[in-house]
């Protein structure tokens, strides 16, 4: 801008030429004619970001961001972080299905390509998480490397509706944006409702149980049991920092911890603790509440950490809280299916996805 | 004489600290309540309540297997500072740690049973050993440790550069902390079947060593010397090799990689006993039991959460290490 002002300053100084004054009138109306074609938009982390007005081609940087990029837009999507697995095809819409991998973009462990990603021709990049400022800065250099806008969208669980309306405002599907966000304040405000009329002392103390030995966890805080503790149960896992992490557990430990429920993300270790014999002195064990999280196409509790959690939160009201719980869990399920992953179960879909004895 | 009395105030060391590591963990069990649960269940009588399963399921199989991991890395280490003449080596120089890793992390990104893990990182190890060997032979007939060793570390590196493939192709969010966790060592799922699979493998390869102790220090004096004195150096030092490997592939499939062990602890039993391999060997054996149970107690009881056992070695064994070089270096040299 000072350029252009000196610029003009120089010219100023000069005696008036008709063709000059032709030139700069062009360059104006070029400049103006530009700036309709694009528009500013601050993102989560309160950077100001040009982006084209006509969005057509979405990359989704890390496996959170697909998934919140599917639910608003799949039409947008480019590519994938990690393409979906046969399983979980039938519970995505056709059109995304045979999307190409593309890689993740998210910090040291990146797998994709600069080039490769300037190739597909993106309108924008958008990531879905944590906003620190190594993300910040990641966002800034991927920007000015490859010239591509890079949006950082605020990925808290709490923050889920704001997230929704932010990012279809700018993909420009304010009215999608608008219903998804009602129904995750809904969800929100159903837990909310449950969790009022049951005291502390009530409340299951829970260990959410991960890998093939369900010796991995998340300890109080980490983003793998937010939901948990969001859904009023005590992590028995406490952690050494109060942001945890994922960590690992002796049996033991496990016994003196004595969770009355454990929530496992392994079919294998839900099929084999019950043998288990070290396992057998936990109450949950012994009471036969080990229940497992349901992943198709997304994981219910932390596979990934987005949105997908909205209807896990809904299917933990259920487990926890049977008597409390509004509605049908299978109702609830369905819905959640159509609204946000545009497909329809029938009965053995349903089945599939949550075991058959599920709801 | 001195020898035999030291083995055997080693041994009731070893005795007194697994029996005080059976009274710590998180599951508050008093120690009176650990001796009589003990005493109840060796005569048979098992009540099958918490503190039994506790104590038979999970406390005591996991000193056991401690000790076992402890003992096998400290007599390989000592086998193999002796071999290649050279007081830096540890049990890992020809690769098995490495491509045990390998192995098991390939075994968790294909989302295998936990036995198979362990069987893929036994089978990794003894393999990228193999290929160490056969490539130094292709290189230089078979007489050279040199290249055995720079074989070891152009395998060991390949094997790390594979584990690293294997880190990115990995679900960031399910497997990648479970290999990370796994190259960093611990025995917080460890079974007493899972000894009973390892002890004998580790019988096996501990009774050459034994067995040939006093043909194996002679190595200690040169290739030339010891073949001088009629040992059959080439077929000795495969012996060793083959030996040391099953070994340690055996117990790094239960525990996962822990440093350190396999290259302090014969220093600290030479500084004990000075370097004849007849009387380093048991020493290492009961020191490197006894120092492992140590650690896993720490490892397990210390915070809320497991401490991962390789950085706890590394942590002891780093400092450790250093003080022993400032004061002893004399008597280190084997």
């Amino acid at each position: 801008m000072a350029a252009l002002m000196r610029l003009l300053r120089v010219w100023r100084s000069r005696p008036v030429q008709p063709a000059r004054t032709a030139a700069i009138a062009v360059l104006c109306g070029l400049l103006l004619v530009g700036s309709a074609l694009a528009r500013t938009v601050t993102d989560s982390a309160g950077r100001t970001v040009e982006v084209p007005d006509r969005i057509t081609r979405v990359f989704a940087a890390g496996p959170p961001a697909s998934v919140l990029l599917y639910v608003l837009a799949p039409q947008d999507m480019i590519g994938w972080v990690r393409a979906p697995r046969e399983a979980e095809k039938p519970f995505l819409l056709p059109s995304v299905r045979s999307l190409p991998e593309l890689g993740r973009l998210t910090g040291r462990g990146d797998t994709l390509n600069l080039e490769r990603l300037m190739a597909e021709k993106p309108d924008v990049l958008i990531d879905f998480g944590t906003i620190n400022e190594t993300y910040r800065s990641l966002a800034d250099r991927v920007q000015s490397q490859t010239g591509i806008p890079y949006l950082l969208i605020d990925g808290r669980f709490e923050n889920t509706p704001a997230a929704l309306r932010l990012l279809a405002d700018i993909l420009h599907v304010t009215e999608r944006g608008e219903a998804l966000a009602k129904a995750a304040e809904t969800i929100f405000a159903d837990v909310d409702r449950v969790l009022a009329q049951v005291p502390q002392d009530r409340r299951p103390r829970v260990y959410l149980a991960r890998g093939p030995e369900g010796l991995e966890s998340g300890s109080r805080g980490s983003i793998n049991t937010e939901i948990i503790e969001r859904a009023g149960a005590v992590n028995v896992v406490e952690g050494l920092r109060r942001k945890g992490g994922i960590v690992t557990a002796s049996p033991e430990q496990v016994i003196a911890w004595a969770p009355d429920t454990i929530i496992t993300l392994d079919r294998g270790f839900r099929d084999a603790v019950a043998q288990k014999t070290e396992w057998a002195p936990v109450p949950a064990v012994r009471n036969k509440r080990v229940f497992l999280a349901p992943g198709l196409p997304y994981g219910f509790i932390d596979a990934p950490p987005s949105l997908n959690r909205l209807i896990g939160l809904s299917w933990l009201l259920h487990t926890f809280y049977p008597d409390k719980a509004a509605g049908r869990l299978r109702d609830d399920v369905r819905s959640f299916y159509r609204l946000f992953y545009q497909v329809d179960l029938d009965d053995a879909g349903l089945d599939q996805v949550l075991g058959p004895s599920g709801g | 004489m001195r020898t035999a009395a030291l083995l055997l105030v080693l041994t009731a060391a070893l005795i007194a600290i697994a029996l005080v590591a059976a009274g710590i963990g998180p599951y508050a069990i008093s120690p009176l309540d650990v001796l009589r649960t003990v005493l109840r269940g060796l005569s048979g009588q098992r009540d099958g309540g918490a503190a039994d399963t506790v104590l038979f399921n999970i406390r005591l199989p996991r000193i056991v297997a401690a000790a076992t991991v402890g003992a096998a890395l400290a007599a390989a280490g000592a086998a193999y500072q002796n071999l290649f003449r050279n007081p830096l080596v540890s049990p890992d120089i020809l690769g098995v740690s490495t491509g045990a890793g390998l192995g098991a992390v390939v075994g968790i990104l294909f989302g295998l049973p936990v036995v198979m893990i362990q069987l893929m990182g036994f089978a990794g190890g003894l393999a990228t050993v193999s290929v160490v060997v056969m490539l130094s032979r292709m290189l230089r007939g078979n007489s050279d440790v040199l290249v055995l060793v720079l074989a070891g570390i152009v395998v060991g590196a390949l094997a790390g550069a594979a584990i690293s493939l294997v880190k990115v192709l990995a679900d960031p969010y399910d497997q990648l902390p479970a290999i990370t966790f796994w190259l960093l060592g611990s025995l917080a799922g460890v079974k007493a079947a899972d000894i009973a699979a390892t002890l004998p493998v580790v019988i096996i390869g501990l009774a050459p060593l034994v067995l040939l102790r006093w043909r194996i220090g002679l190595l200690s004096l040169g290739d030339d010397e010891a073949r001088a004195l009629g040992v059959n150096v080439v077929r000795l030092r495969n012996t060793i090799i083959v030996a040391a490997t099953l070994i340690t592939a055996s117990v790094v499939a239960i525990s996962g990689v822990i440093g350190w062990v396999g290259l302090m602890v014969p220093h600290m039993a030479r500084l004990l006993v000075g370097p004849r391999f007849d009387r380093l060997l048991p020493t290492s054996v009961l020191l490197g039991a006894s120092f492992m149970i140590a650690v896993d107690t720490v490892a397990r009881s210390a915070a809320r959460i497991e401490i991962p056992l390789g950085v706890l070695t590394a942590l002891i064994g780093g400092p450790l290490f250093v003080w022993l070089l400032a004061h002893h270096r004399r008597k280190l040299l084997p």
